[in-house]
C-alpha cells in the first residue's frame, strides 16, 4: 500500500517536472473521470455492505461445510460470485474452513469465484466495459471457476 | 441534468441507499446501522487506493502513446500479448474494482478488446500479494493447480470473447 503512494508520488512530481502542462491535464483527466464513475462506485459499495450484512462469515461456513460436495461446490460458486471480498479477509476464512474439513474443491470455487466473478460489481463494470461485454466476461469467469473447482476435487482425490 | 438522466438507474439506488442508512442511524434501525457502519468501513478503504489509481490511469493517459501500446497489445500485436496481460494484471492491486478502469485505459490506448478481457479476469487469480496469502493460507500445491488450469481457461475464453466482439464492432463506451 506505501508503495502505491510513493510510486504515485514520484511519479507526479518526475511529470511535473518534465511538463507541468501535462501533468495539470492528467489530473483534470483523473477528476473528470472520477465524477463520472463515482455514482456506479458509491452503488457497488452499497451493495457490498448490504451483502456483507446478509451474509456474515457464519452463514459462509454453514453452505460451505455441507454434507453434499455437489450443493457445497454450487453454493461456494453462488455466494462466491456476489460477493466481493478482499484477499487478506477471503483466504484466512478458507484456511479456516479447509482446517474444518471443508472440501478443497469447494474452498477453490469459493475463492475463484469471488475473485473473478462478481455481481456486486456488475454496475461499476458495467459502467466501463458496456452491458453485453460484462454480462459474458462474467459467465466466462464463472465457467472458468467451475472447471478450476473440478479440477481441484480431481487432483486432491476428492471425487472418488 | 443531462448527466442526471444519463446515471438515473445509478443514482436513484444510491441515493436510495444513503437515505435508508440516514434514516435507520437516526431512528436506531440496528441492520440499517451496521450495513452503514460496513459501507463506511469499504469507503474508507477503498479512498485510501483509488485516488493513486485514478491519478496513475491520468498520467498514463497523457504520457503513454497510443503506438506503444497498440504494438504490445493492439489488433496486430500476437500471442504475447497475453503475456503482457498476464504480467501487467499480476501487479494490480486491490481487486476488480481498481483492474477495471485501469482495463478501460488500455483499450483507451487500443488495446485490443481480448487482451483487455484477459486482463481483466487474470487480475482476479493472479496478482502477487494475493498469490501469496492463498498459499500461506491454502497451501502451494492449490495454487500451483489453480494457476494451472485458470490461466490458460483464462487466455483462450478472452481470445475467444474478443473474437467475437471485434466481429461485431463492439466498442467500449467512452468517459
Amino acid at each position: 500500500m506505501l508503495i502505491l503512494y510513493i510510486v504515485t508520488i514520484l511519479l507526479l512530481v518526475i511529470s511535473t517536472c518534465v511538463s507541468r502542462e501535462k501533468t495539470l491535464r492528467a489530473l483534470r483527466i483523473t477528476g473528470k473521470r472520477f465524477a463520472k464513475v463515482a455514482p456506479a462506485f458509491v452503488l457497488m459499495l452499497a451493495l457490498v455492505s448490504v451483502a456483507l450484512y446478509l451474509l456474515p462469515d457464519h452463514a459462509i461456513a454453514r453452505m460451505l461445510a455441507r454434507e453434499n460436495k455437489w450443493v457445497a461446490t454450487a453454493g461456494a460458486l453462488g455466494l462466491g460470485s456476489i460477493s466481493v471480498m478482499p484477499g487478506f479477509i477471503a483466504y484466512p476464512l478458507c484456511g479456516i474452513l479447509l482446517d474444518q474439513g471443508a472440501l478443497y474443491m469447494v474452498i477453490s470455487a469459493f475463492s475463484t469465484s469471488i475473485m473473478m466473478v462478481g455481481i456486486i460489481t456488475f454496475p461499476f463494470e458495467k459502467s466501463y466495459l458496456g452491458t453485453r461485454l460484462t454480462l459474458v466476461r462474467n459467465i466466462a469467469s464463472l465457467v472458468v471457476a467451475i472447471a478450476v473447482a473440478i479440477a481441484t476435487g480431481l487432483f486432491f482425490g476428492e471425487l472418488g | 441534468m443531462k448527466m442526471l438522466k444519463k446515471h438515473l438507474w445509478t443514482m436513484a439506488p444510491a441515493g436510495l441507499f444513503l437515505v435508508f442508512v440516514l434514516v435507520s442511524v437516526l431512528a436506531g434501525f440496528l441492520p440499517g446501522k451496521t450495513i452503514g457502519k460496513n459501507f463506511v468501513i469499504f469507503f474508507i478503504q477503498m479512498l485510501k487506493i483509488l485516488p493513486c489509481i485514478f491519478i496513475l490511469i491520468g498520467l498514463f493517459d497523457v504520457w503513454v502513446k497510443p503506438e506503444t501500446v497498440e504494438r504490445h497489445l493492439g489488433q496486430d500485436s500476437g500471442a504475447v500479448s497475453y503475456l503482457w496481460a498476464l504480467l501487467l494484471a499480476s501487479t494490480i492491486v486491490g481487486g476488480l474494482y481498481v483492474a477495471i478502469p485501469v482495463a478501460h485505459a488500455l483499450y483507451v490506448k487500443r488495446a485490443r478488446l481480448g487482451v483487455v478481457v484477459a486482463f481483466l479476469s487474470a487480475a482476479g487469480i493472479c496478482r502477487i500479494p494475493m498469490t501469496l496469502f492463498e498459499a500461506s493460507f491454502l497451501g502451494w500445491r492449490f495454487t500451483c493447480v489453480r494457476f494451472a488450469i485458470s490461466l490458460p481457461l483464462v487466455i483462450i475464453s478472452s481470445a475467444v470473447i474478443g473474437y467475437f466482439f471485434d466481429k461485431k464492432k463492439y466498442t467500449l463506451p467512452i468517459l
